[in-house]
């Protein structure tokens, strides 16, 4: 087994980043410039990251398989950012959410990086602010603040319900800047094939330009690899229809760890599954539980008759409705995390209590938060608060005011209007908290090779809080990776520019080929999305929201001849020197098929439930979830030994110096 | 619901397309456009055919990828939405859709519904930023008050996609819209007032060289808008671009 050092530095948890800083190799401004980087990947991580090295004089380049950087999809975040600035002076501090970020992620993760991230926070709002991103102010001229499931303080930045959007574009302006002053090269409809190492150390990577089928050999001293998440693995989950896995699988391939890939964020707040014909699924920001109320009819005949279409929701009354996080969770309420919320409203559902055609769904309800406002309003105007339809339309004005957006989005997709009758909502895959494994460093386990962003594990433990994946992507890359990467690249001042016309280059040039030929030359029956929709099935129904040991053997083993399937008899139209979509995807798809596999191996070794990950075996009488932090306090870190069925597991025992693991309650 | 749709096919940016027609059938009204399109495409493969390009990522309206003129308006029949929120109970069975690419010079068709829209990042490159570096040392967030009306008014104009609806809709395929509204961003911040002068000079150059039209206000840029950006912001810039001409040495 190689040794696994997370090179966390010594020190007290409060000065460890610090001290860090002040103690590792710098390079200087004119050696800057005889290095190369490349950053595979625009998103919030690598967008930032890609414009800090550049202006830090590193000549880098970026890479991603949309027509434009400000594309990723990152993009798509709403509900906001979080950062220990204290505004509201309602308590909060770097402890505070260094804290709520731990426990969140039920103790599965780095106590120190997860104490940086929460140091870094605050930088982060001060850069964007200086770059031009709008965020939400109040009358006073100052930022406002909204709160987020899982905490008691109002800690979170937004800009409507454009958040990612906002932030995406500040770092992407960043970024263009430093693509007109030449020191980013933008390879815009590229995707990246494999890496290539050459003694040992990451060295360049081969790329595929989507126009034209071209491979291309690109050579750095160090890349970064910033290509999001895998809830793709799922078919259907929030994630943009492009988002893969392949960078990732393919340096893991290659020698980089992969952490607990099994743990996985369902996000409480999307729109119910409509048809078969479901391409993907739609996120309603959780800030939204900020004032709806999340419910299901009280008595199992109301559940039914509104299934069939003989009730309404806005006639059953007050004492009829169960809130039932409000019931099971008093203290949160409607604002417990993601992980929690998901598995109580799959509890209701499983229990008959749906309140779609499918059963698969529940109330997210408006009402109280309209009327409480509107009475505000009319405070305020001096108004009648006794009108009634006033008090509504008062009311409906502060709704739209904040959530407009998602409120149009919804009613465009359901073709209901949310101001008058409650939204429907299910759970659906949002977000991987497990990834590449890396280091203090961000440093995977292939030297020179940096993994920023949710691409990698470290920060999130087994669940994510809301608003911390734009802080976590922006901390990495604007404030954390600049700093660490000058370490590794101090000993490569003298390496010079490294050949594309090396054996390495031409090798894995060859492999990648091969791999697109046999693909296109196949000619089997079934289409990619055929391969990708059955993976999905099998994800969704034995790896979801809850696991169990049947189950996830029945997956690894049905996984695997999915896989052998796919090979024999996928067809991939067209050729390979055109745009072609379904060649890319062919690729995407093979490696989310071997990624499954991972995936299930790892929930089946891990015999305890821990956030989002729920293994039926262990729970509480009340249905919580029951850790076990004596056998499994550990991050589970795979390396790849030729095909997952044998990848062998390492353990990074967590240690915890500044907190007292608990049970997590919410109640 | 049954459709028959008329698309643009065009193998790559040298050769001619032409219009071709499919009929499709089955069509669920709960089904997003683009989730008929991949109806259609899985029909095709199927057949042995070439499936029909077009773009799309997020699928929730807000990275611009997805383009597609549909029936003559970009992004279709209905308003403030992108094609992949585009749903089909907008349409009745027995329709004819005519669905073709975003059309202007300065976007050249890549492969059937697939343009490219690089110059849109050129123009974003010449200007559409502020000039700070990444450093952890700048001021406190709080330390720069902005009225709220200004702040809300800079985040209307930055919540453009960068789709280019505008320039498909416009007769001279004008950018106006879009440049503008990152124009008016930066404008209305305190941040952006310092390189003001020259941010708006140098994007307005970038869009002309691009081949972009010239603006005649005919306002049709707005009305086909997937995120309702206002034609305030082409006056506001108009007047940055006189001051900024006037100024400059």
């Amino acid at each position: 087994m190689k040794n696994l050092n997370s090179k966390v530095p010594k020190g007290p948890l409060a000065d460890k980043w610090t001290t860090h800083k002040s103690n590792i190799n710098l390079v200087s401004p004119a050696n800057k410039r005889l290095i190369d980087i490349i950053v595979v990947g625009t998103g919030l991580a690598g967008a930032s990251a890609s414009a800090t090295l550049a202006e830090l004089g590193y000549n880098v380049k970026a890479f991603c398989f949309q027509d434009s950087p400000r594309r990723a999809h990152s993009i798509a975040a709403q509900g906001g950012i979080n950062a220990a600035k204290n505004y509201q002076g309602d308590g909060d501090s770097t402890y505070r959410l260094f804290y709520d970020t731990i426990k969140g992620g039920d103790y599965r993760s780095r106590e120190a990086n997860v104490y940086r991230l929460a140091e870094v926070s605050s930088n982060i709002i001060d850069q964007c602010v200086a770059q031009g991103v709008p965020f939400a102010r109040d009358y006073g001229g100052l930022l406002d603040n909204r709160s987020f499931g899982g905490v008691l303080v109002s800690r979170t930045f937004y800009a409507k319900g454009q958040t990612g959007q906002q932030l995406l574009l500040g770092a992407y302006s960043a970024m263009n800047r430093q693509i007109g002053r030449g020191k980013i090269k933008m390879y815009n409809r590229h995707e990246m094939m494999d890496i290539v190492i050459v003694d040992g150390k990451a060295r360049g990577i081969i790329s595929r330009n989507l126009i034209n089928g071209n491979l291309e050999r690109h050579s750095a001293h160090a890349i970064v690899i910033a290509s999001g998440g895998y809830g793709n693995v799922f078919f259907l989950s929030t994630n943009a229809m492009g988002s893969n896995v392949s960078a990732g699988w393919k340096i893991h391939k290659k020698g980089a760890y992969f952490a607990n890939p099994c743990f996985t964020q369902i996000h409480p707040t999307c729109i119910p599954v409509s048809g078969d014909h479901q391409s993907k699924l739609t996120l309603m920001s959780e800030s939204l539980r900020n004032d709806g109320r999340i419910w299901v009819p009280k008595n199992i005949e109301d559940a039914k008759a509104i299934r069939e279409g003989k009730l309404i929701p806005t006639e059953i009354i007050e004492k009829d409705r169960d809130y039932y996080l409000e019931r099971r969770y008093p203290a949160f309420g409607n604002l417990v995390p993601r992980d929690v919320a998901s598995r109580a409203a799959k509890e209701r559902c499983d229990a008959g209590f749906g309140v779609n055609k499918t059963g698969e769904a529940v109330y997210l309800d408006f009402s109280s938060a309209i009327e409480r406002y509107g009475k505000e309003e009319a405070n305020v105007k001096g108004l009648d608060q006794n009108d009634s339809s006033l008090i509504k339309q008062l009311g409906q004005e502060v709704i739209k005011s904040k959530y407009g957006n998602l409120f149009q989005m919804y009613e465009k997709i359901i073709d209901q209007n949310p101001y008058e009758t409650p939204m429907m909502i299910y759970p659906a895959v949002h977000y991987t908290m497990g990834g590449i494994w890396v280091d203090y460093n961000l440093m995977t386990s292939i030297p020179g090779c940096y993994c920023i962003g949710e691409a990698n594990f470290s920060d999130h433990g087994a669940n994510r809080l809301g608003a911390s994946a734009l802080m976590q992507g922006l901390a990495d890359g604007y404030f954390v990776l600049p700093y660490t990467i000058g370490d590794y690249l101090s000993g490569d001042i003298r390496t010079g520019r490294i050949s594309t016309e090396t054996s390495e280059f031409k090798n894995a040039e060859e492999n990648i080929k091969n791999q697109l030929e046999k693909l296109i030359n196949n000619k089997g029956k079934n289409s990619v999305d055929y391969f990708h929709k059955k993976l999905g099935n099998v994800m969704w129904n034995k790896c979801g929201m809850s696991r169990n040991e049947k189950d996830l053997k029945e997956a690894i083993f049905e996984i695997i001849k999915l896989r052998q399937d796919f090979h024999k008899n996928i067809n991939v139209p067209g050729t390979l020197d055109e745009f072609n979509e379904q060649l890319a995807k062919a690729m995407r798809v093979a490696d989310f098929l071997e990624l499954g596999e991972l995936f299930a191996k790892d929930a089946l070794a891990r015999a305890e439930s821990c956030g989002g990950h729920f293994r039926e075996e262990f729970q509480t009488k009340e249905g919580e979830a029951l850790r076990n932090d004596k056998s499994f306090n550990f991050v589970s870190v795979w390396e790849y030994k030729g095909k997952p069925s044998d990848a062998n597991l390492i353990k990074e025992r967590l240690h915890y110096e500044e907190i007292e693991v608990k049970t997590r309650s919410y109640k | 619901m049954k459709l028959t749709l008329k698309i643009w096919r065009q193998a790559n940016s040298k050769v001619k397309g032409k219009l071709f027609e499919y009929s499709i059938s089955d069509v669920s009204p709960d089904m997003s456009f683009l989730e008929m399109m991949d109806v259609l495409n899985e029909e095709l493969i199927q057949k042995g055919d070439d499936p029909i390009a077009f773009d799309h990522d997020c699928r929730e309206g807000i990275c611009g990828m997805c383009s597609m003129f549909i029936n003559g308006q970009a992004h279709g029949p209905d308003r403030l939405v992108t094609t992949c929120q585009l749903h089909m109970r907008k349409f009745k069975d027995g329709d004819t859709i005519t669905i073709e690419p975003f059309r202007a010079n300065a976007f050249p068709v890549i492969k059937d519904l697939v343009v490219d829209r690089s110059s849109f990042e050129r123009i974003q490159q010449a200007g559409g930023f502020i000039s700070i570096n990444t450093s952890g040392n700048t001021q406190d967030a709080n330390s720069i008050p902005i009225e709220k009306n200004d702040a809300d008014d800079a985040f209307d104009a930055a919540t453009c996609i960068g789709c280019g609806a505008c320039v498909a809709s416009c007769k001279n395929a004008s950018a106006m819209l879009f440049v503008s509204a990152k124009v008016s961003q930066y404008a209305l911040l305190p941040q952006g007032k310092v390189e003001a002068t020259n941010r708006v000079l140098n994007m307005v150059k970038q869009m002309d060289e691009e081949g972009f039209g010239n603006c005649t206000n005919t306002g049709a840029c707005e009305v086909e808008c997937p995120k309702g950006i206002s034609l305030e912001n082409i006056a506001r810039m108009n007047r940055e671009y006189l001051g900024a001409s006037i100024k400059s040495k």
